[in-house]
């Protein structure tokens, strides 16, 4: 057994795990944190993408205790109190979803995409990028056109921030 | 059509949960006491089990117990069924050899579930597992469903000589035999439809829980269908009464048909649950899944199709061998049969068609339906012929396709199927324009100059949905019915929900289900909760599958609304002393009309329960129940379009565009069904480049994680070009044809169309990677 130190979501948190508990599993049934999903078991689905110290993260890839100290954001702790996240309101808007499985994974990777390209992102970049998230239900359509249209508003977004910090 | 009427882009209500994290599917419950199970499975395809030692697993650390199939035998758990009889054509039943839940003395498939250890922990249960100590003396193995009926193949069930599970056939062969031998020309091919794994995102899961004090059983399955699994595990599982047992589908993260069957590990799960004394909880890992979720298609066939002198074909002759896998799964034997072979007219006239199919086991993962089932095996088949056709015959595929189009509507086929509505040549047309297909001799020459080679391809489905009317269905041999039920229950403040036997696992019914309320009593969507998934809450219901929510399940919560319509007006008109005749019900408000006298909607409701008030003899309370069977299949039809360029050095096809135009009917939410769309057009394509499973000459699966076979990603494919012309189908109250197969049923031909024009070739195998077009490219060359 390992103890476990993080903070996730904003709080911080500590357990004790076997050593062998992979993140995914120390989230979801340590935590309670169950919108971080598991769709497979060689690394392939990103179903359990999470933020860990700000990057994207498989969290079926990391040993719980490897992450110890670590910060953590997942898929509850992306919305700013009862306003969703910029990419959370674009998946609603675009439907880019349909069972919700994969979603979780989804939104993380995007978000985490729009952060590395603040030029903006095109199609092809899109779908290159999302290589590691499958989707079964969307033919990934529609995904496409919300991680877009989330990269555009945030892009404003910073813009407007910019102009109120001048 | 109000703003969250039928017909409008209503974002949907279910996805604040699942953006937030906030959805329950079956891995994310939590049961005081629960515990974790893992299945031993089979390592050998085909093997007799001589000895099952458990003492050193029951002693693990944490185990709670570790179960076998004699035991379970012994507790009079029942074997796994198919639910639909098929005759063979000499009238003897089909061949359903014995599938116990958990092996006892042999097994047939690589993944078969022989032992159940349960522990505090997964990874405990998974330490434990492996101590199981199981013998086995190994049998020889076939795979190959050709091979597997040849005499002195390995005999899979004792039930089934040489494998065979039924010759059946359907159609009028000597009319088609003549056919064929007075035609001017006959276009003849091998088909083969390539074996699939469905891969919902969500694995399979169950929890069982068995409550001594209540003697009750409360199963959470990832299912399509909580009540057909009720009735299923009640009435030939013995697992509990029916009252005994509640099942509750919760958030289902997808099924495409996977999650139609109740597969042995939600009965043992239940049964382990009694025997143990704790709850029991088992998911899939996705190894699991790729072994032991029912697989599609897997179709051999030869077709002959014949034409007169002026390209009109006049006979279709279909022979095809479907591999069931090792067992009969629980809706198997109708998908090669009612679902495939009632299909094969597709949009053309054909005046004589005969198909002969033989089922067969062999060493492999049962098949059953996976999006689609039957209707893409029966497209490809015939949309690769036609193609194959039209270049034998030297006019152009959309030309031959136009000659041999159903115009007039009704029109009985000759293989059952009776068409209500469609336009076929308003798709097609379309289609093309969407696709620019007088452009593509430009873009072809284009990119034959940067060494390229363009293709483009074309494939005019048709489909059955809206499955299905009682009595036609059980005919043919279902063991049940196909209606839907609704409740709709309107609460003392106006507030509405909506009980329905549908299940949702990605399809948006919270949404178009409540939008159809909103249509009729302007309540708002958020208003009105759809509750479905709990055997405990909603009447008995057949679920969903077969694009059959919308045609039937909506239907049903029609003929529930028209009766809570008509009692409302009847309590109105009481209130406002005006004849029932004059009250309308328009955006919340119940009128009189041509006056200013009105009630809002709420204070109907209100009245109905607090009962003070109501005309004569009139019970409280607004809250009406209806079953729906329809009347007829209906049929979704529609024209699509592929365009591919294949780089000849490495053999990788792009898909340049891809053009779907489809006749769904009436539409309640324009943005669902185009989703609906591109996700069975990713799963069609995946089918034609992409994916396959694969079982080596031993039985072992090959491809049995996301390493191996080869899931669409969002790079393999473009933004696609949807759109609709629809004709209202005739046979239902909404007009809805089904939305959910189309694309999966579509897309296939239309890629290998593309790609074999492209590459000047007949035939290419699916799925068409990059090593086999550039091995194609090879083989033409030498």
């Amino acid at each position: 057994m390992s103890d476990v130190s993080l903070t996730v979501n904003g709080k911080r948190v500590s357990g004790s795990a076997e050593d062998r508990t992979l993140l995914v599993h120390f989230l979801r049934e340590h935590l309670g944190l169950t919108g971080t999903h598991v769709g497979c078991d060689t690394s392939q689905c990103g179903a359990c993408v999470v933020h860990v110290d700000g990057r994207a993260v498989k969290s079926c890839t990391m040993l719980a205790v490897q992450a110890s100290g670590s910060t953590i954001v997942t898929i509850e702790g992306l919305a700013d109190g009862a306003e969703l996240h910029p990419v959370q309101a674009a998946f609603k808007e675009h439907h880019g979803l349909q069972c919700g499985f994969c979603t979780p994974g989804m939104i993380m990777t995007a978000t985490d995409m729009i952060a590395r390209h603040p030029e903006g992102l095109d199609e092809a970049t899109v779908r290159a990028e999302l290589e590691g998230n499958i989707c079964r239900c969307t033919g990934y359509h529609n995904i496409v056109k919300a991680i877009l249209a989330a990269s555009e508003t945030m892009a404003k977004g910073a813009k407007g921030k910019a102009k109120q910090a001048a | 059509m109000g703003i969250e009427g039928v017909g409008a882009r209503v974002a949907r209500k279910e996805d604040k949960r699942f953006i937030t994290g906030g959805g329950r599917y079956v891995d994310d419950m939590v049961v005081p006491g629960m515990k974790h199970a893992v299945f031993v499975r089979s390592p050998h395809a085909h093997a007799q089990i001589k000895k099952i030692d458990v003492k050193k697993a029951q002693a693990m650390p944490g185990v709670v117990g570790v179960l076998t199939g004699k035991e379970l035998k012994a507790d009079g758990i029942g074997n796994l069924i198919c639910g639909w009889m098929i005759h063979s054509k000499d009238g003897t039943p089909m061949k359903m050899g014995a599938w116990s839940p958990l092996a006892v003395d042999k097994v047939r498939y690589v993944g078969d579930a022989v032992v159940i250890v349960v522990a505090d922990t997964k990874g405990q249960a998974r330490d434990a597992a492996e101590a199981v100590e199981i013998t086995y003396k190994e049998l020889k193995a076939v795979v190959d469903a050709t091979k597997a009926i040849q005499p002195g193949a390995p005999q899979i069930h004792a039930e089934s000589d040489n494998n065979l599970i039924f010759d059946w056939e359907i159609g009028d062969g000597k009319a088609t035999d003549a056919a064929i031998k007075s035609a001017a020309h006959v276009t003849r091919m091998k088909i083969v439809n390539n074996r699939l794994v469905p891969n919902a995102m969500e694995p399979r899961a169950a929890l069982g829980h068995y409550d001594k004090a209540e003697d009750h059983y409360t199963c959470w399955t990832t299912s399509q269908n909580p009540h057909v699994a009720r009735l299923v595990m009640s009435a030939f599982y013995n697992v509990a009464p029916e009252n005994k047992l509640r099942v509750i589908a919760p958030d289902v993260g997808g099924g495409f048909g996977s999650k139609i069957y109740i597969y042995p590990e939600e009965i043992v799960c239940l049964w382990a649950s009694k025997k143990t004394g704790v709850p029991v909880k088992w998911v899939a890992d996705r190894t699991e899944s790729f072994l032991a979720d029912a697989h599609g298609r897997d179709h051999v066939s030869n077709v002959e199709m014949a034409f007169d002198k002026d390209n009109r074909i006049t006979g279709l002759k279909v022979d095809t061998i479907a591999n069931l896998g090792a067992y009969m799964s629980l809706f198997s034997s109708c998908v090669p049969t009612y679902l495939y072979a009632t299909l094969l007219s597709g949009q053309y006239n054909i005046p004589a068609i005969h198909a002969n199919v033989r089922t067969v086991y062999t060493n492999t993962a049962p098949v059953d339906a996976y999006r689609g089932a039957g209707r893409p095996e029966a497209t490809y088949l015939l949309e690769r012929t036609m193609e194959t056709a039209a270049r034998e015959l030297g006019i152009s595929p959309a030309e031959l396709r136009r000659k041999n189009f159903i115009t007039s509507f009704p029109h009985q086929t000759p293989v059952i199927m009776n068409y209500d509505a469609g336009d076929y040549n308003a798709s097609l047309d379309a289609a093309m324009k969407a696709a620019d297909y007088a452009g593509f001799a430009k873009r072809k020459a284009d990119a034959a100059k940067q060494g390229k080679l363009r293709g483009i391809g074309m494939s005019c489905y048709i489909e059955a949905c809206g499955i299905a009317p009682s009595a036609a269905v059980g005919s043919l041999g279902a063991g049940v019915g196909l209606w839907e039920s609704a409740e709709v229950r309107v609460n003392a403040v106006g507030t509405i929900e909506v009980l329905t036997g549908s299940h949702s696992h990605g399809q948006g019914h919270e949404t178009t289900f409540a939008q159809l309320v909103n249509q009729r009593f302007g309540v708002p969507i958020d208003s009105v909760s759809i509750v479905h998934g709990d055997t405990d809450k909603v009447q008995m219901g057949m679920g969903t599958y077969g694009s059959r929510s919308g045609a039937v399940g909506m239907s049903a919560i029609v003929k529930a609304l028209d009766k809570v319509e008509a009692k409302a007006k009847k309590i109105a008109a009481h209130l406002l002393e005006a004849d029932e005749g004059d009250i309308v019900i328009e955006n919340g408000e119940v009128k009189v009309a041509g006056t200013d006298k009105s009630l809002p909607w709420f204070q109907v409701a209100l009245a109905a329960y607090t009962a003070h008030n109501l005309p004569a003899g009139m019970e409280p309370g607004l809250k009406e129940t209806a079953f729906y069977d329809p009347a007829n299949f209906t049929f979704p039809a529609g024209c699509y379009i592929s365009e591919v360029e294949i780089d000849p050095e490495t053999g990788v096809t792009d898909i340049i565009q891809f053009v779907a135009a489809d006749d769904f009917g009436n539409i309640i939410n324009p943005m669902i069904v185009e989703g609906q769309v591109h996700g069975g057009i990713a799963q069609g394509v995946g089918q034609a480049l992409l994916e396959g499973a694969h079982y080596d000459a031993s039985g072992q699966l090959l491809t049995a994680s996301y390493m191996d076979y080869t899931m669409p990603r969002a790079g393999d494919l473009p933004s696609f070009k949807v759109s609709t012309s629809n004709t209202p189908c005739p046979s239902n109250p909404l007009g809805i044809k089904g939305c959910g197969e189309a694309g999966a049923i579509g897309s296939p031909p239309a890629v290998i169309n593309a790609i074999t024009d492209a590459l000047g070739v007949v035939d290419i195998p699916m799925p068409a990677s990059p090593a086999t077009v550039w091995a194609t490219i090879r083989a033409k060359k030498h």
